[in-house]
């Protein structure tokens, strides 16, 4: 996103030093951008060291100062696919919990948003705070409860529990994302349809999903990141079965021994999928999210 | 642009719906937890159950027919995850990697399913050949065993005969801590960058409070008198607690308040410090192949003041949970992992310096791995044959144990206390207002037990 901010800073290439004046707007911008470059290196920094990190030896990733010259290896990665543990099977349950709960996640919320802002019921303002309100319990309280429930209802250690919890967890984000992208179909454009005597499902399909889409790829997007990147309540409610990608990912952190090179590698390659999804819905998600924004 | 832009988003959902697909494809393969002849394992994430983890399938699976599952977490992580697993009896988990810590606690809530009469008609085990110290750490008040050790551990002073013999010095077999604190003034910075000693500073019972509390017993403390009162500000747990911190903070390894087993062990390793008091179980990957002070180390026993030894207790041990359905097989299992012909299997295909030791006798009597281990082998026998969990100290203690007190408050209290003494390491406060601080927090976790 940040690449996107960027170009605006050179579209006015030193308007000559003629007027200090003159120029001030333009160096404002640049220090701006200068300033938006530095922020986005440093949040993106961690990532990249973890990557540099993912190619060293164990010693030379654990040294201290580190090693900027250490010979690159493919050592981690060897380590992480042959580790006695295969990593496909809780990369495959991180897939289907994530893939599963966004699907189910929009299966809900657009209805619902719909409900929130084209066609507004009730005291729809309260409807969404209500929605919000579930998202100020702390997540861990509700830990315990779900974990004695699961565990009566045997239903620990189970990829669909975790594909449930998900779902709810990101439902309330999605049906607030998902109203403010509604709210910005254009009132006019449904009601001329709606005299040219379209029906629901045709103003959904072609009126309103056009321009939706961004802010549909936006909120699944960042429901997809969410389950995946979920790791309490995997933590707790799976086990053999069901276990999904960040438990598995903690399990090379030891504490005898070195395991940095090897946590580095494990970490670039579960990132992956995420940078995947970002990357094939980089246009729509930049339109999504700068679109919530005027609003 | 346009079509460019389309393109690559067409690009990347093709890549994520063929990522998916692939991988859902694989959650068929992977899901096997349930199956008749499979058991599942929940253990600690250190390198020999790495080891048994790799040599499973070809060998327990291939001879019994029973496939086994495993987690594996790290520590913090897999104590949560089991006490969470054992008290509710999910039994989703036939067995778990636990302690002598837990094993007296555990057993007497009724979460562990006893192994007294497996191991009487399995007599190809042969329990006499386990270290009897740890046959009796691992027995509960009722009689009966619940847990057999994977690998056991004591603790002992290692160091850098290299070092010490370029400044002419000599460690004596038993030192004492004031010798070890006049050696480690001498060697600090006797080469560039190398510090005295290596102490744990880390926060947690199992990090700092592993070897400190082996020093407050050797100084005359305890946590606690045998009527439960606290003992964490006396004289003689003061006295420990303030040359720990001073020896750590004056000759001992850089950022030594995050510093637990692994760090120390990679200074060691790196060549940062020429001393380190950590668990006899370190020697076998400072001795490993790749090391690169492997063959320069020293091992003696761990230093002491009042008492004649020190060194702790320790062994990961395998618990069935009583809930299992599959005791047989867990037990086939754990008869497999603990026996003489496991450690020999290590040792042929992985390393000598590999085998989980420190359990059986006879692993003492094997000439392989005395040729291997030479240099460490006998300190480590001789530690954990020393230690005595009954009699740790110089008074009587309410509950067993030496690094620890074998009580389930103990864990969360001592990691409290642990969070004011890694401050005082740090510099932060005192000694002092960490151990007072530390005996309000004794104080109240162990009220019921003065009440009764």
């Amino acid at each position: 996103m940040s690449t996107q901010a960027v170009p605006a800073a050179p579209a006015q290439p030193s308007a000559s030093a003629a007027s200090p004046g003159h120029n001030a707007p333009a160096r404002k911008r640049s220090v701006w951008g200068l300033v938006a470059w530095v922020v986005g290196l440093l949040f993106v920094f961690p990532a990249l060291w973890m990557v540099f990190l993912s190619f060293h030896s164990e010693s030379d990733a654990a040294s201290n100062p580190p090693k900027f010259t250490a010979p690159l290896t493919l050592a981690g990665y060897r380590d992480f696919f042959n580790s006695g543990q295969s990593p496909w099977p809780s990369l495959a349950n991180s897939a289907t919990a994530s893939v599963c709960s966004t699907v189910l996640v929009l299966l809900l919320a657009i209805p619902a948003a719909y409900a929130l802002s084209i066609r507004p019921v009730k005291k729809w303002t309260d409807v969404m705070f209500f929605f919000l309100s579930t998202k100020m319990l702390p997540a861990v309280a509700g830990l315990l409860p779900i974990y004695l429930i699961a565990k009566n209802a045997h239903l620990l250690d189970n990829v669909w529990l975790l594909v449930v919890i998900y779902a709810s967890m990101n439902l309330p984000i999605a049906v607030w994302m998902m109203r403010s992208f509604l709210a910005e179909v254009p009132v006019e454009m449904l009601e001329a349809a709606a005299i040219d005597g379209a029906r629901l499902p045709t103003i959904m399909t072609r009126i309103i999903a056009p321009v939706a889409m961004p802010g549909i790829a936006a909120t699944s997007l960042i429901c997809f990141i969410f389950s995946w990147n979920e790791l309490l309540f995997a933590k707790v409610l799976t086990a053999v079965v069901a276990q999904t990608s960040p438990v598995f990912l903690t399990g090379f952190i030891t504490s005898q021994g070195l395991f940095l090179a090897k946590v580095c590698a494990a970490a670039t390659i579960i990132s992956l999928p995420v940078l995947v999804a970002g990357f094939a819905a980089q246009d729509k998600l930049v339109q999504g999210l700068s679109l919530g924004a005027v609003k | 642009m346009a079509a460019r832009q389309r393109l690559r988003a067409g690009v990347g959902l093709a890549a994520l719906a063929a990522l998916t697909v692939t991988m859902c494809g694989c959650a068929g393969a992977g899901g096997l937890g349930g199956g008749k002849d499979s058991i599942n394992v929940l253990m600690v994430n250190n390198p020999q159950m790495i080891d048994i983890q790799k040599l499973t399938a070809d060998n327990f699976t291939r001879q019994t027919g029973i496939k086994v599952n495993y987690t594996v977490l790290p520590e913090n992580d897999v104590r949560d995850k089991i006490s969470q697993e054992l008290s509710s009896q999910a039994g989703i988990y036939d067995i778990s990697t636990i302690s002598n810590y837990e094993v007296p606690f555990y057993a007497k809530a009724g979460w562990l399913a006893p192994l007294s009469n497996y191991v009487a008609r399995d007599s190809g085990f042969d329990q006499n050949d386990i270290f009897p110290g740890m046959t009796k750490s691992l027995t509960a008040s009722d009689g009966k065993l619940y847990a057999e050790p994977f690998y056991g551990e004591s603790s002992f002073l290692m160091y850098r005969k290299d070092v010490f013999a370029a400044k002419g010095l000599t460690m004596p077999a038993r030192p004492t801590w004031p010798q070890v604190a006049a050696l480690a003034a001498k060697v600090d910075n006797a080469q560039p960058g190398l510090r005295g000693i290596c102490l744990r500073g880390e926060v947690g019972w199992g990090q700092i409070f592993a070897p400190l509390t082996t020093v407050v017993n050797t100084f005359g403390g305890t946590w606690f008198d045998k009527n439960w009162q606290p003992q964490v500000d006396s004289p003689p747990f003061t006295e420990a607690t303030s040359f720990y911190v001073n020896l750590v903070r004056q000759h001992g390894e850089a950022g030594a308040p995050q510093a637990g087993f692994t760090e120390c062990l990679n200074n060691m390793e790196q060549g940062k410090v020429a001393m380190w008091y950590d668990a006899t179980s370190a020697a076998g990957s400072l001795e490993g192949t790749g090391s690169p002070v492997a063959g320069k180390m020293g091992y003696v026993a761990a230093p002491v003041v009042k008492t004649k030894t020190s060194g702790w207790l320790y062994a990961w041990s395998w618990a069935i949970e009583h809930a299992s359905k599959k005791q047989d097989a867990a037990w086939k299992f754990i008869s497999w992992a603990s026996s003489k012909q496991y450690e020999e299997l290590v040792g042929s295909k992985i390393g000598w310096t590999s085998v989980p030791a420190g359990k059986r006798l006879s692993t003492y009597d094997n000439p392989q791995y005395v040729k291997a281990s030479e240099a460490f082998a006998g300190p480590t026998r001789a530690a954990i044959l020393a230690a005595d969990p009954e009699n740790p100290g110089v008074q009587p203690r309410p509950v067993p144990g030496i690094q620890f007190m074998d009580f389930p408050e103990f864990s969360a209290l001592a990691t409290t206390v642990s969070q004011y003494v890694s401050t005082a390491i740090a510099g932060q406060i005192s000694v002092q207002k960490a151990l007072q601080d530390g005996q309000k927090v004794a104080t109240r976790a162990t009220k019921t037990y003065r009440s009764k």
